[in-house]
């Protein structure tokens, strides 16, 4: 069940239900893509449970996008009816393999990761590397995962103060969530390691390797490979 | 062709359209004139397409060269530049307009007929500061190319400008978690902090207390009024992140965007409740106002 809200006099803030987080990310991808190229819609701005839905007041009204999504996840109905596709077309989840150089410089936070877990690095790098996580939303900046699935044992709290700068490919976990910086940037996530993929380059079609409801894995690069 | 040199750039100058926007689910946001009311309006008047690249200069502007003879316009802010604003201008082949500090807002358009003719990224020319999207901001000895996006006869008389630029109010619409908070944004006045840049502005005035609420990271637009757990506001401007966890009790009208890339440091701002209705009347009688332009 969908709640619509009134986010700006251009935008409506479309939440589902938070209690099961894998089903309301699969909503907020579903009618980001049910929406992307009408007609008047600027932007869509997916997250963990909800979409925020941008358009051209001019050419829009609140009560037309609201009335499109009303018809899109059945808003009202108590019980969210599948979205136009889900049915027809199930699309199967593709699996992005990230392959990882952890620990060292590329890694900078591993060993206070470990510290944190009560458990050796190289436990950690098994256990990071183990899990599947699902590509809840891309945010923050250009390109950047936000992933669901890390294992509980190796939530860590941010650091105290962001650094200035994270280099581009770092793998990181902040708090119960897990991700990838894809350009410098300022940051707050540890950083456990690194990637030699490009998440995000402006040239290429489309610009950012994952997208929304991808699964994904981390790879260990052996040492002798580096 | 003609060409733009960059003999300085002042505080700093960047290359901008009306932005990028159908990415923001790739994490990009839309970017995009500071200014969009001024970049448009320059547009109309020297004859481009209103979303053509234009120079928007930032609290002190530079100066620049036209190779060949031009029609120009500067919109938004007195820069000093010693030329009337809000009207086209035809320059002469060798002529440098040269602009200083700003005698009013944050930030003045430099349009010219044809646009500024450099490579988009993402279907815009928009520079993204801080992330290089689209390219940096101009450094001295920069040559650009003068475009093509003239598309009509440019508007040589003078026109009204818009309202004051140093109106002190900024009008909101109710934001998403308004209900968590008891209006105390409206009881005070804010000062714009020096941090302040494309990405957001920073407030500093009466802490407002956090709300005990659960909130989850979400989509975020252009304009909204953020409470962190300090409680000082902050404004999300036109490269702000796409997504955000902090409450946010209003956000700041559509008409009212250009007014927060005039605000300059220290400048004073107050926040007014209005309703939808009454925010899409002030933002249709702006359009009413810049389609006199044409």
């Amino acid at each position: 069940m969908a709640t619509i809200r009134l986010a700006s006099d251009r935008s409506l803030l479309i939440s589902f239900g938070e209690a099961v987080p894998a089903l309301a990310c699969r909503q907020a991808a579903r009618l980001t893509r049910s929406l992307e190229g009408v007609r008047g819609i600027l932007n869509l701005h997916p997250a963990y449970a909800s979409v925020l839905v941008e358009f051209d007041p001019r050419v829009r009204s609140h009560a037309e996008i609201e009335a499109l999504v009303r018809a899109e996840c059945g808003v009202g109905a108590g019980h969210a009816r599948p979205l136009a596709g889900e049915t027809a077309c199930p699309t199967k989840e593709r699996l992005v393999e990230i392959p990882v150089r952890y620990g060292g410089e590329c890694g900078p936070d591993l060993e206070d990761v470990a510290r944190h877990a009560g458990l050796p690095p190289e436990r950690v790098v098994e256990l990071h590397a183990s899990a599947s996580y699902l590509v809840c939303f891309l945010g923050f900046s250009p390109g950047f995962p936000y992933l669901d699935g890390l294992p509980p044992e190796l939530a860590t709290p941010r650091l105290p103060s962001p650094r200035k700068r994270v280099p581009a490919g770092s793998v990181a976990i902040g708090g119960s969530q897990a991700g990838v910086y894809p350009m410098d940037s300022p940051g707050g996530w540890r950083i456990i390691g690194r990637t030699p993929l490009a998440l995000f380059d402006a040239q290429a079609s489309p610009p950012a390797l994952l997208a929304m409801g991808d699964r994904v894995r981390f790879v260990p690069i052996p040492e002798e490979a580096r | 062709m003609n060409r733009i040199r960059a003999l300085s750039t002042g505080f700093q100058t960047t290359v901008q359209d009306l932005g990028r926007p159908g990415y923001a689910h790739l994490g990009v946001s839309a970017c995009g004139a500071a200014d969009a009311l001024a970049l448009r309006a320059g547009n109309l008047l020297v004859g481009n397409a209103e979303n053509a690249p234009a120079l928007e200069m930032t609290l002190v502007g530079g100066d620049f060269e036209f190779e060949a003879d031009a029609t120009i316009a500067l919109t938004g802010s007195d820069f000093g530049a010693g030329l009337p604003l809000w009207r086209a201008v035809e320059i002469k082949a060798g002529a440098v307009v040269r602009c200083g500090p700003t005698r009013a807002g944050a930030r003045c358009c430099l349009a010219v007929r044809g646009g500024v003719g450099v490579p988009k990224t993402l279907g815009s020319a928009s520079t993204h500061v801080l992330t290089g999207l689209g390219g940096r901001p101009l450094r001295a000895g920069d040559v650009l190319p003068v475009g093509e996006a003239a598309i009509r006869k440019p508007r040589l008389e003078a026109v009204r400008p818009p309202e004051s630029i140093r109106n002190p109010v900024l009008r909101v619409t109710s934001g998403p978690q308004a209900e968590w908070f008891s209006g105390e944004l409206y009881q005070a006045a804010y000062v714009v902090r020096e941090e302040s840049n494309r990405m957001g502005l920073r407030l500093r005035g009466p802490a407002i207390p956090s709300p005990p609420g659960h909130m989850l990271t979400e989509g975020a637009p252009l304009g909204a009024v953020q409470i962190p757990p300090d409680g000082q506001p902050i404004i999300l401007f036109v490269e702000h992140q796409t997504t955000g966890g902090y409450p946010k009790p209003a956000n700041v009208v559509s008409a009212d965007f250009w007014r927060l890339g005039q605000l300059r440091p220290r400048d004073e701002v107050s926040f007014e409740l209005v309703s939808l209705e009454r925010a899409l009347i002030l933002l249709r009688e702006q359009e009413e106002w810049l389609y006199t332009l044409v």
